[in-house]
């Protein structure tokens, strides 16, 4: 076949729907489509939601929870052999003796270190590990914002009425109070670290609204806003010298003979050689499960998200909440192919573009939680058969991001979304002259590790928080709510951690509980060859190509 | 409307690999065989991992963009640079003062900027790298502040500069400076941790926890939406 003739970025054939939401976009920029009723929500999940269909799921056949329902990409990493046997790593031989050991070095993990260091543990006795690079995660390229409820006209109670209504009420209620309770606090920690947050003309923070909220409380720094906090911890975490191993993983928890968490076997990615790090207090923020592409759905995440925390954890028996609701963002890019599935921010929404189908209509609120809005995405796609297909044969729908400037003055997308303009740029796209085209992509890990308000998990010794931990969010994260979580809970998991490793005495090293673990998998009749965690996706050859997402 | 594979060259490392036209080098790479563990990170432009060094056929300009965001072209010569050999200045914020004399003292070698300009045709965010510099000569905090926002910290501009100068790691401190000095304390965050710490909310927060889902769910759909 020939090749596609490109007008202006986009192919010609996709041209025709283009004039459609110029000519609706008058009409539009002065109405709404109505938000949905709690019932209305509730049909529209179960019908559409890919966390509805069955045959996506299984009952996970060992461990703390056997027989709870999980995506088969994660059954299949509980269900899986561990990388090391026992007999190959010499536990005598400490190689790391620290108070806290942390790994995962994104945002949960450096918020963690430095609170614990501010709480009295000295730098040298913390120990970072971390996968790829310091502040390589999610929390870097989170875009949107953080929600705080810090304004007049707002309150810490609104907010978890929001996140319990966006959870669909299905939350840890303790972990959503602690969660919009310490909210202002972080924002201030943010404000003396350097955090540039986006201020009006006078001291005051400009706010904007997210999916699901009822109040204006969306603070960001354009939409660089993971980037911008991400940065500030790194460059902190390194000031006070708090020591760090990257391109190094975990790859098993160790314990001791009270069965309390005591460090993990570590495993120099680059050098292939394996360490042993000792720990009073073991702190796990190593994010979340995109990279797993669940369904085969493409992800916005970072390389690393391939849910190495949640298997190690589930190994030393810590028990697991919600991990069959998988967060898809309602907006990733459909179109260019060289970027689908990274993410278009919330914000794009928030500062008043309209998803529209392929005729220039209206389809749904534009900012309902993200579960019921990605929902309504498939549906105009899959059901009504109202979107536009991208040439590697995807659908998506508009987002009218030309509205922004005309509702806001123009340049306002220049101001406020210069990454989202810059990556379009790139493919030739003028966002504020034409639509971009988007389909739900998966985006977070809603459920995970229970925690209680301390930050503590059901094992002694051991902490978690960030994406890794499930609770906060019940089976639906609002936006603005994740670095909200890591920046709440790393900095709790941090000040608990500290207090644990000050009385905690640990006792003789042992990787029993692999042991275990193995004869577990036997007896549940699992014959594999998979080997958990994985540590890298698997993107050689043929796999890295745009993934044919088989709907329904 | 499926399109037609197309296949072009490309040069890793001098080793030459047919690959899907349309891939990004990223992909390119990947399609070719390798695993990264550096070069690699967020896969979305924000992090700075993948800074990819590259000349075209026919062309001596030596170009250089992430990995993630560029697509190869046929006959692209390809070597990535994970890592910037620098090591980053120990400062505590907490003793500074919000001037550029005070990120000069950090960074003397920026005085030897040349104004050759290299640095910004080297940055793949397209930032005014060697204007963000001379602001910083001239004393203006706040312009080199706004121009380098969007640094992505990868370093090209660095690796290019005849003066040495590790630009990424000036304008960390220059905002760092800038957020936590020049920039006003939002006071409406200050009297918002107050009234919880009195446990204003508290009492409130308590009977939602303690009234039935159906309830709650009431409160919920009753409660207002600001309007835009």
């Amino acid at each position: 076949m020939s090749k596609l003739k490109i007008v202006r970025g986009y192919p010609e054939y996709m041209r025709e729907s283009i004039e459609a939401v110029e000519k609706t976009r008058e009409k539009r920029l002065k109405e709404t489509f109505p938000l949905m009723s709690l019932e209305e929500r509730d049909e529209i999940l179960r019908k559409f939601h890919p966390d509805y269909k069955e045959e996506a799921k299984r009952p996970v056949k060992v461990g703390p929870n056997k027989g709870d329902l999980m995506p088969h990409e994660v059954a299949d990493l509980l269900e899986a052999h561990p990388l090391i046997k026992p007999k190959d790593v010499d536990l005598s031989k400490v190689d790391f003796n620290v108070d806290i050991l942390i790994i995962g070095g994104g945002g949960a993990g450096m918020t963690a270190a430095l609170w614990a260091n501010y709480s009295g543990v000295d730098a040298e006795n913390i120990l970072i590990v971390q996968k790829l690079r310091l502040g390589d995660s999610n929390s870097i390229m989170s875009q949107g914002g953080i929600q705080a409820a810090d304004k007049p006209n707002d309150s810490p109670v609104l907010h978890y009425l929001d996140v319990m209504g966006g959870g669909h009420f299905t939350n840890d209620q303790k972990l959503a109070r602690r969660l919009v309770l310490d909210a202002s606090l972080i924002i201030k920690w943010h404000e003396e670290l350097g955090v540039m947050y986006d201020r009006e003309s006078d001291d005051t923070m400009v706010t904007i609204h997210g999916g699901g909220t009822c109040r204006k409380r969306m603070h960001s720094a354009r939409d660089y806003t993971g980037l911008e906090i991400v940065r500030n911890l790194k460059d902190e975490v390194l000031n006070k010298n708090i020591p760090i191993l990257e391109f190094t993983s975990a790859v098993e928890l160790l314990t001791d003979e009270h069965k309390q968490i005591a460090g993990a076997v570590l495993y120099n990615m680059e050098t292939q050689e394996y360490y042993v790090a000792k720990a009073k207090s073991t702190i796990l923020t190593t994010g979340g499960f995109g990279r797993l592409h669940i369904q085969e759905f493409p992800t916005t995440n970072h390389y690393g998200a391939t849910a190495d925390g949640i298997v190690l954890a589930y190994r030393v028996g810590a028990k697991l909440r919600d991990l069959e609701a998988v967060q898809y963002h309602p907006t990733g890019v459909a179109y260019p192919e060289q970027i689908v599935g990274l993410l278009v921010t919330e914000k794009v929404r928030g500062l008043g573009a309209q998803p529209v189908n392929r005729n220039g209509e209206q389809f749904v609120y534009p900012r309902e939680p993200r579960d019921v809005e990605a929902s309504a995405i498939i549906r105009e796609c899959y059901e009504r058969n109202n979107g536009v297909e991208t040439p590697t044969g995807m659908k998506g729908v508009w987002l009218d991001s030309p509205m922004i400037d005309i509702l806001h003055g123009e340049g306002t997308i220049a101001k406020k979304l210069p990454a989202m303009l810059r990556q379009y740029k790139r493919f030739d796209i003028d966002m504020t002259q034409d639509p971009i085209l988007v389909f739900p992509t998966l985006h977070f890990q809603n459920g995970g590790v229970i925690i209680n308000e301390n930050a503590e998990t059901t094992v002694q010794g051991l902490f978690a928080a960030g994406e890794i931990t499930g609770g906060t969010h019940g089976k639906n994260r609002l936006m603005g709510n994740s670095i909200l979580d890591y920046s709440v809970f790393g900095r709790i998991a941090g000040i608990t951690a500290a207090k644990h490793a000050k009385n905690a005495k640990i006792g003789k090293l042992t990787l029993d509980h692999v042991t275990r673990y193995e004869k577990m998998l036997k007896e549940a009749g699992i014959e594999t060859d998979r080997n958990a965690p994985i540590l890298l996706p698997e993107y050689r050859g043929e796999k890295v190509l745009s993934r044919a997402l088989d709907i329904f | 409307m499926t399109e037609k594979k197309t296949m072009a060259t490309i040069y890793i490392m001098g080793k030459a690999y047919k690959v899907p036209s349309t891939l990004t080098i990223m992909k390119a790479i990947e399609y070719a065989g390798y695993r990264f563990i550096r070069g690699c990170g967020c896969r979305g432009g924000f992090c700075g991992a993948c800074t990819t060094f590259y000349r075209v056929k026919n062309d001596y300009k030596l170009n250089v963009d992430l990995a993630c965001q560029k697509i190869i072209e046929d006959g692209m010569y390809i070597v990535q640079l994970p890592f910037i050999p620098a090591e980053k200045p120990i400062w505590d914020l907490n003793k500074m003062k919000p001037t550029t004399d005070e990120v000069i003292s950090v960074f003397p070698e920026i005085t030897r900027c040349l104004s050759c300009n290299v640095c910004t045709a080297a940055c793949p965010q397209d930032i005014e790298v060697m204007r963000a510099i001379q602001a910083l000569r001239r004393g203006d905090l706040e312009k080199t502040v706004d121009l380098t926002f969007d640094c992505i910290a990868c370093g090209a501009c660095s690796i290019r500069c005849p003066a040495e100068i590790t630009h990424y790691q000036v304008f960390q401190l220059a905002r760092r400076a800038y957020g936590k000095y020049v920039m006003p304390k939002a006071k409406h965050v200050e009297e918002r941790i107050k009234e919880i710490e009195s446990g204003k909310f508290d009492e409130e927060i308590q009977r939602l926890m303690e009234t039935s889902v159906d309830n709650l769910k009431g409160i919920y759909e009753k409660r207002e939406i600001e309007p835009e």
